[in-house]
């Protein structure tokens, strides 16, 4: 791991990430496939396809047999990476991916794009708030929730080296930069992006942005807050969570994720279980669907905004 | 050959019948009906060698229907991918032979299979694979026609039309039963040659029970080139068994007093037919 920070904050397009890191990845990987269903287009990958017509594969609009059809070919060898929107590629496709996938230990990467109110104008029938939940409780799959584009790049270039069932969601949209392209990371570990004596926030995703304007929002009026990415939300980095949980007056946890079964039910599980007498705040979804707006609107609506942050600080200390 | 394949065949059935009599229950009647297709398979079409069973040379085999684990698993212990004593512990508590099959647990299983409608994906997925590959081997699945009431069946139909996949041969077991009844009953499949044959493939329909029409069948599909391949298996639940095949709950059965005293005349009759060379 060897963090450097991006000096700028400006926004990147996820989809054009995603283009450019499977073009390396596919001239780099002979084995590596990419799987869509009927996605292409809203993906940015056209160029890509063109580009490897045959290691391509547009599976039409048939989630079930892209998980499986692409296990099958994981099994002889090929390195499959897929991608549809985030409902899709796990709450419609979980029995795919629970037996044909992990089960069977066959080797696939799976992305969901546009979570929780990055859905947007697709709507509620679009809108995953529970991919996470799923995808924590499927046995040996591993959860990541990348915080831009430096470090969705970074999981997808580095997942396409091993073996296993790896699910990361990610907008297809633009997130700002919080890490320098220079940066490498290290899957299972979180990584503290600030240090604060009085609040922790354990975040991800789209949060971490929040999380940080809420900091230093926080500070102005004399509160001390640390910042930690949690990318990775399984296997949950225990370590970090209960080396910086020391001392502090609060936790907060903050996603773009329904607060039953995420990040901030990670967090609870390893506070409970250790007995910290610390309260514990989950900025989250509420048990709820998802609906159709702008993501601004529905990130409001949702209540995931820096004020959200503030203010479930602001009721405890 | 043809005298061989039937003595494997019995071989296999008897195997079959021993294990679920041993056990005291299992589903009977969809493995016996894969027999003489497996016979076929394992003891003619397919290149495998039991010694190495992850050989990168062999062919796949993906029992879609995974619910007919035992004769699958009969048919691999005959093979010598493992003694045929092991049959005996079919769902016992730690074994290698669960109900359904699983490639982590038993040589010679190459996909996981049982949760209907999936194995045909992961056989899709594998020719695929293999042709991008430029690769020889061929891939074999089998899927039953209550199976094909799962909606992913079609997709993976679909898909393998459209891929042209001509290493792959697609068998659908019509045994016109599944676990409720009659499939015509529960959910009528309808024509599945005519609606495979406009799903794009090379369909056949054959006689399940023969050995030689199954081979030729097989033979004739691989003559056939950038179109993917079907062979509708006419076949009989509890096929061979005369008992099982006419009694109609026959999907899962377990043995009491009459059926229990029926699989063991049956078990008599084939232990006969093998000794004589697998005549019937």
């Amino acid at each position: 791991m060897a963090i450097v920070f991006a000096k700028e904050q400006k926004p990147i397009e996820m989809r054009a990430v995603y283009q450019q890191a499977l073009v390396e990845i596919l001239r780099e990987h002979p084995q590596v496939v990419v799987m869509d269903a009927d996605l292409v287009g809203a993906s940015g990958t056209a160029k890509v396809f063109k580009e490897f017509p045959d290691r391509c594969i547009n599976m039409g609009i048939s989630e079930a047999n892209m998980i499986g059809a692409a296990a099958g070919m994981s099994l002889v060898g090929k390195v499959p990476i897929i991608h549809t929107f985030a409902p899709f590629a796990t709450r419609r496709v979980y029995d795919q991916l629970y037996l044909s996938g992990a089960y069977q230990k066959a080797n696939l990467r799976i992305y969901g794009s546009d979570p929780g109110f990055t859905s947007g104008h697709n709507g509620g029938t679009h809108t995953s708030v529970e991919d996470l939940a799923l995808m924590r409780a499927m046995p040996s799959a591993t959860v990541l929730a990348p915080a831009d584009a430096t470090q969705f790049s970074w999981l997808l270039k580095e997942t396409s080296k091993m073996y296993g069932i790896f699910y990361i969601r990610a907008s297809r949209k633009g997130l700002k930069d919080i890490y320098d392209p220079a940066s490498t990371f290290e899957i299972g570990k979180g990584v503290v992006l600030c240090e604060g004596s009085d609040v922790v926030i354990f975040a991800i995703g789209e949060m971490i942005e929040q999380a940080l304007t809420a900091k230093d929002e926080l500070e102005k009026s004399g509160v001390s807050v640390a910042v930690v990415d949690m990318f990775t939300v399984k296997p949950i980095d225990r370590e970090i969570i209960e080396k910086m949980i020391v001392g502090k007056k609060l936790v907060v946890t903050a996603e773009n994720h329904s607060k039953i079964g995420g990040l901030g039910s990670a967090v609870a599980e390893i506070m409970a279980e250790n007995g910290y007498g610390i309260p514990l705040r989950r900025v989250a979804i509420q048990d709820r669907f998802g609906e159709v707006g702008l993501p601004d609107y529905l990130q409001k609506t949702y209540g995931l905004t820096k004020d959200d942050i503030i203010k479930a600080v602001s009721e405890v200390l | 050959m043809s005298d061989e394949l039937k003595l494997f065949s019995a071989k296999i059935r008897l195997e079959t019948c021993k294990m679920l009599a041993h056990r005291g229950f299992g589903h009977l009647g969809g493995a016996l009906s894969i027999v003489e297709t497996l016979s076929v398979l394992f003891g003619s079409k397919m290149a495998v060698d039991p010694h190495r069973p992850d050989w990168d040379g062999r062919d796949y085999f993906v029992l879609s229907k995974g619910h007919a684990g035992p004769s699958y698993y009969a048919t691999l212990a005959l093979k010598g991918y493992f003694p045929t004593e092991v049959l005996y512990t079919l769902n016992e508590n730690g074994t290698i032979l669960p109900s359904h099959p699983d490639r982590l647990k038993t040589p010679g299983v190459d996909t996981t299979t049982g949760s209907l409608g999936q194995g045909i994906s992961l056989a899709v997925g594998i020719a695929k694979a293999l042709k991008l590959d430029g690769k020889p081997n061929k891939v074999y699945s089998i899927v039953g026609d209550g199976e094909c009431n799962e909606g992913q069946v079609w997709e993976a139909f679909q898909f393998a039309a459209h891929q042209k996949l001509d290493n792959l041969i697609v068998f659908i077991d019509e045994n016109r039963k599944q676990l409720d009844g009659l499939t015509v009953d529960v959910n009528n499949p309808f024509d599945l040659r005519a609606k495979m044959e406009a799903f794009g493939f090379y369909a056949l329909r054959v006689d399940g029970s023969s050995e030689q029409a199954i081979s030729d069948a097989i033979d004739d599909c691989f003559a056939h080139q950038n179109q993917a391949l079907c062979i509708v298996l006419d076949t009989v639940k509890g096929q061979g068994v005369d008992y099982f095949e006419k009694l109609m709950d026959n999907h899962h059965i377990r043995f009491a007093s009459d059926s229990k005293a029926e699989l063991d005349k049956a078990i008599l009759e084939l232990e006969k037919q093998v000794v004589s060379g697998g005549a019937q």
